[in-house]
């Protein structure tokens, strides 16, 4: 026992000796966290848009003039003729160009029906199609002011958003964020942690020092569990206190969630470092193998029901899906263990298999 | 000029030579045009709504069937109750219950008020919110025609109506793959440029063979061109598998010239390189390389408007990514990629990248030392 502690005395130096990278570690989260809420946000603010009038008359002025009032557009220019869109376009000066064409008010008043053509640059689409909404919401919306007294069908829909009334885009980030995080620091800091011993050459020196095995690879997991759990504490904290991501269930599931979830990232760590001879494996392994999935096919950004069916399959392998299932149920919907059992179950039986596959690979010699 | 040469020739054999570089040079191109491109999907295809017909009349069967038609959900039918529809939302098993209330079709016939009840899983609320768009437009679309029978005096103003047609240039149906993919072809250059060669002298550091090419006669800056070059090298070749990829599996569009993306993306790998040479003048392990690679990488690449429009962003996030590479080539490559752009189109976006690329290169000379 005396000689596990020293140990890990020695493994607590090694990381601590390394001032910069414990600093990046704690900063990753924090400006992750801090860039998606703040700056990564899918809505138009002043879009920039061009006016292209034909028609020059109180009708297309009092439309401009509501545009230009309303928050998410900002009108930079007004056109002349069709052959300036292209430039405006190619140079990113704009993302929209209103058209009005000649005789606008005239053939409202008379036709009763008016046209706009909206012309977008659609090389970024979500974008482009958010502007028309809102361009032909603002058009129809002055021609309702004009039409007060005439019959139209009143049907509304009614949305209920449950669980994120105000549509916070923290709830989705917080947890995504905690996964990452949990995965980069166990995972990863681990298996290049022993790998570089392996490397380096002074794991041969370990080995035949009178250390068992297993108090060897508990001695360089144990410290960045530690490390780990203070990241994800401090992730919900921050969530909590400046984006308002509420803890709705109980802490000690929620707890026993995140200690599962970082059990089973160390485990994986643990077989990555077998796998892996040289650091720049490991690295490649988990940067492939964790990192973008974590991100990308475990419904942290992009919903997994959008996705081609193959990759749908192939997100039920990675953890951090069942995680952050499990982690939102009890933070954002307030469920108990009864409804995540099974989030839990699929995060042990991975733990189980990479811990065996390590065990059966483990070589106390060196080759 | 033969020391370079000879420095050349020791480069590619050790990149060539490690039998993991070489696979990942060829292999990382496709794995990120595939998995990454098909992953990255903001676009909503077949939502699971469930949809509860409480008013079973003609008017409300047609707007079912109207749901069922729809490309952007897929539609089950319930009667239930209240608690079970809410359990349903809670266990995950559907993202949306719209409840056509009784009297639906009577109401709307006689002029009264009614609303559809859509209630949201809105944990994701991005996903939430186009939904509801959608649901809104399908539930227009199909009852806007209708006039009510009652108030014939109303009946005699007939609305003026303004309808806007949007047209969408340069990517008329709305493709997502082609927006993210250009994005994805940033990522795989930046990550050549950056980490591999990042790694890539950190191991040397760490083996101790950097040792003795400082005591040879090599110059500072035949050192650094020596590095540079395999991997710009490898970085425009990456580049144009990718794209040719991207092409051939997506029909992703280039209809700007070859040459100007050339030149960018020349410009932006000479400035990637430059950075990740600069971050391993810092570092003395892999680990602690990676993580501030991991930092910076993750930082650039969320503020440079790959996901979300620059100009949606707060004013000091603008003013950042004015100092933001990233942001220049992610700016340029899309536009010549969809739109054609030329050098004369985006004459600020190369000289801010002329002004990185020399900046980077020169910081990392001066900054490598051969004394310790």
């Amino acid at each position: 026992m005396k000689r596990f502690v020293a140990f890990l005395s020695k493994e607590f130096l090694h990381i601590f000796r390394d001032v910069r990278t414990i600093m990046i570690l704690f900063l990753i989260p924090v400006f992750q966290i801090l860039i998606f809420g703040y700056v990564i946000k899918n809505e138009v603010k002043d879009a920039k848009v061009a006016v292209l009038d034909k028609s020059n008359d109180i009708m297309t002025a009092g439309i401009i003039n509501k545009m230009d009032a309303a928050n998410d557009i900002e009108i930079v220019g007004l056109l002349n003729s069709y052959d300036e869109i292209e430039h405006y376009f190619k140079s990113n000066k704009v993302k929209a160009v209103v058209v009005f064409q000649e005789d606008f008010a005239n053939d409202y008043t008379r036709e009763k029906k008016a046209e706009i053509q909206i012309i977008l640059d659609a090389s970024e689409p979500n974008l482009a199609n958010l502007l028309s909404s809102y361009i032909s919401a603002i058009s129809k919306e002055y021609a309702a002011e004009r039409n007060i007294g005439a019959s139209q069908i009143k049907v509304s829909v009614e949305p209920r958003m449950l669980f994120n009334e105000n549509l916070n885009s923290a709830y989705m980030f917080v947890p995504g964020t905690m996964a990452l995080i949990l995965m980069v620091i166990t995972a990863l800091m681990s298996s290049i942690s022993i790998v570089r011993e392996k490397e380096i050459g002074t794991m041969e020196v370990l080995l035949v020092s009178p250390l068992r095995p297993i108090q060897i690879i508990l001695g360089k997991l144990v410290p960045y569990a530690i490390l780990s759990i203070i990241n994800a504490i401090s992730v919900i904290v921050i969530g909590n206190i400046v984006f308002g991501v509420p803890i709705l269930g109980n802490p000690l599931v929620l707890l026993l969630v995140s200690f599962t979830f970082i059990l089973m990232a160390l485990s994986l760590g643990l077989f990555i470092s077998t796998v892996a001879k040289t650091q720049h494996v490991a690295m490649f392994i988990s940067m492939f193998g964790l990192l973008m999935p974590t991100m990308l096919l475990s419904g942290f950004i992009f919903p997994i029901e959008n996705m081609p069916i193959a990759l749908q399959y192939f997100s039920k392998i990675v953890p951090a899906k069942y995680f952050l299932l499990a982690i939102k149920s009890v933070m954002l919907k307030g469920l108990g263990l009864s409804y995540i059992w099974k989030e839990l179950l699929v995060l042990l039986g991975m733990t189980a298999s990479f811990i065996l596959i390590s065990v059966k690979k483990f070589k106390v010699r060196l080759d | 000029m033969r020391t370079l040469l000879i420095l050349l020739r020791k480069e590619f054999l050790q990149i060539f030579r490690n039998r993991f570089m070489l696979p990942l040079i060829f292999v990382l191109p496709f794995v990120q045009t595939l998995i990454l491109v098909y992953a990255a999907t903001l676009e909503l295809k077949n939502a699971d709504i469930v949809i509860v017909d409480q008013d079973h009349s003609i008017m409300s069967q047609t707007l079912c069937s109207k749901f069922e038609a729809s490309p952007f959900f897929s539609v089950e039918f319930q009667n239930s109750n209240y608690d079970k529809l809410d359990r349903l939302l809670l266990t995950e098993e559907t993202k949306a219950v719209l409840v056509i209330p009784e009297n639906f079709e009577n109401d709307l016939r006689s002029g009264i008020k009614t609303s559809l009840q859509l209630n949201l899983n809105a944990i994701d609320g991005q996903s939430a919110g186009l939904i509801n768009i959608y649901v809104g437009q399908t539930v227009m679309s199909q009852l806007s025609s209708l006039k009510p029978f009652a108030n014939k005096s109303q009946l005699m103003i007939m609305p003026a109506s303004i309808d806007s047609h949007p047209r969408f240039w340069y990517n008329p149906t709305l493709n997502f793959k082609h927006y993210m993919l250009p994005g994805i072809l940033t990522i795989l250059v930046s990550m050549i440029g950056i980490f591999l060669t990042a790694l890539n002298i950190v191991r040397e550091k760490e083996m101790g063979t950097i040792e003795q090419i400082n005591v040879t006669p090599i110059k500072k800056w035949q050192f650094i061109a020596g590095k540079l070059l395999p991997f710009w090298i490898i970085g425009i070749f990456d580049l144009a598998l990718g794209l040719g990829v991207g092409m051939l599996l997506f029909d992703m569009p280039f209809v700007g010239s070859p040459l100007t993306l050339l030149v960018f993306a020349g410009l932006y790998l000479i400035t990637a390189i430059g950075l990740g040479l600069l971050v391993s003048d810092f570092a003395s392990t892999i680990q602690q390389a990676m993580f501030t690679m991991f930092f910076f990488f993750l930082i650039f690449v969320l503020m440079c408007g790959m996901f979300t429009a620059v100009e949606s962003m707060p004013h000091w996030a603008q003013v950042f990514n004015k100092f933001n590479p990233m942001y220049y080539f992610m700016l340029t490559i899309r536009s010549v990629l969809l739109k054609g752009s030329q050098i004369k189109d985006m004459l600020f976006e190369l000289f801010a990248l002329l002004i990185y690329s020399v900046l980077s290169i020169s910081v990392a000379v001066w900054q490598y030392k051969k004394i310790k």
